[in-house]
């Protein structure tokens, strides 16, 4: 790692990483260096420290140990850049129930400094076929419907390097799978970086620029 | 897109999402405020209808009520984001940090400490104010409760990730609002005591300006924790 003569200016590099919750420790020494056009993929088991790891990668979480380096530099270096550069789809949809669909998109847009304007956001719900709920209130949707207007960010986020997706298939009917796994796939031919964690069979395995990490 | 990263838009945007929210959902104002209204009145009515007394406690009565009120709100202030998953969104935004977190903050304000102000007036007539000392109180709580909002919001991400941390938060932030208390009320008191009131209207404007410089940096750091 520090002996690497030139570091790809956007890769992802997890160096000895560790993760302790509550005095037990989830993984140990866990080192991936993620590519741009790389699948991350996650799996494990429940309680494994699929979600902890990826909330490390984005900085939520510190690392017991290790470090993560965007390119050349520290995540926690230059932090407010880096976020520029992400974004991270949790195990919760992150919607606001007294907010509709559209709103909420544009919020969450705004907050990592995208403009997003509302035909931007209502364009983006009805690419992923849910251009009928845009301006109904989020607190009536079904679980998959969050989950899928949640994903709706994702059409809005080409310029975003680095994807990060928590269980992004679940809950998802087969349609939205399959659209998520195209997503996926453009997005990666485009240079980006997805790390995801699940523990369903997909066919993203067709992909065969992937990093499989194990828990 | 992010190229034209401007911090001010971002700023704006957060306290338009909030305060979109907050007019949603009225009842977390208009509870705020009927409490104050409600403990305000009660005064009156337990001390018996003696103008002179009523006129002397007022000031401090209706600045213990605003503050009670405020402090009702404040456990919503992150609460209801770390629960929906928007919080680690707010940490993942593209400003600094304390930043989101002081719009965050100004939207609660003007929700609640904005309205308590603007109703102030109607309850100090109950207490029989005159004109000037009603004037002076409005001011007193137009610098003093961002104050509130801006202590109290370190309260409620410390508290964040407790049980009940309603109760936690009351004793954490309460002792530490004394002197904007003190001052506040201090201020209506001078006026009554035909002393010049622009010392305590220093001291809240100073101590507004070092809580909007630190409040809102400690309330970051509780946030980071608290999302982990």
């Amino acid at each position: 790692m520090s002996n690497a003569p030139a570091m790809n200016p956007s890769a992802l590099h997890l160096q000895n990483l560790a993760c302790m919750r509550g005095g037990k420790t989830l993984f140990n020494d866990l080192s991936v260096v993620l590519e741009p056009g790389h699948l991350l993929r996650i799996t494990g088991s429940n309680g494994a420290g699929k979600s902890s790891l990826l909330r490390m990668i984005c900085g939520l979480l510190t690392p017991s140990m290790g470090s993560i380096q965007w390119g050349a530099n520290s995540i926690h270096a230059d932090r407010d850049f880096f976020h520029t550069q992400l974004i991270y789809l949790g195990h919760t949809p992150a919607l606001k129930g007294d907010l509709s669909a559209e709103e909420n998109i544009i919020a969450a847009g705004s907050l990592s400094g995208d403009d997003i304007t509302s035909s931007m956001a209502r364009d983006a719900l009805v690419r992923s076929g849910l251009g009928h709920l845009a301006s109904k209130l989020s607190r009536t949707f079904s679980q998959g419907q969050k989950q899928r207007v949640a994903l709706a960010r994702l059409q809005l986020a080409e310029d975003k390097p680095l994807w990060l997706l928590d269980e992004p298939f679940n809950a998802l009917d087969q349609d939205a799978n399959e659209a998520l796994q195209a997503l996926i796939k453009a997005h990666l031919t485009r240079g980006g970086m997805v790390a995801l964690s699940s523990h369903q069979v997909v066919a993203l395995d067709q992909i065969d620029r992937v990093v499989r990490v194990s828990l | 897109m992010s190229a034209s990263l401007s911090i001010p838009k971002v700023m704006l945007a957060i306290v338009r999402r909030d305060l979109s929210l907050a007019l949603r959902r009225k009842n977390d104002s208009l509870s705020a405020l009927f409490f104050f209204v409600v403990v305000a009145s009660l005064f009156p009515l337990g001390i018996g209808p003696e103008p002179t007394l009523l006129a002397k406690i007022a000031p401090g009565m209706l600045w213990i009520a605003a503050l009670l009120a405020a402090m009702l709100s404040l456990g919503r202030l992150f609460a209801d984001d770390f629960q929906d998953g928007t919080l680690d969104q707010l940490v993942l935004t593209a400003i600094p940090l304390p930043l989101a977190v002081l719009s965050k903050t100004a939207a609660h304000w003007i929700s609640t400490g904005l309205v308590l102000t603007i109703a102030s007036p109607i309850l100090a007539i109950q207490f029989n104010l005159d004109s000037q000392s009603m004037g002076i109180l409005l001011l007193s709580l137009l610098i003093g409760t961002p104050l509130l909002s801006l202590i109290g919001s370190i309260g409620a991400a410390l508290t964040l990730a407790t049980r009940g941390g309603g109760m936690l938060l009351s004793l954490l932030v309460l002792p530490l609002v004394i002197p904007v208390l003190i001052f506040g009320a201090g201020a209506v008191d001078a006026h009554q005591a035909g002393l010049p009131v622009d010392g305590h209207f220093y001291l809240l404007s100073a101590m507004l300006a070092i809580a909007l410089f630190f409040a809102p940096i400690a309330t970051a750091a509780s946030l980071r924790i608290a999302v982990e």
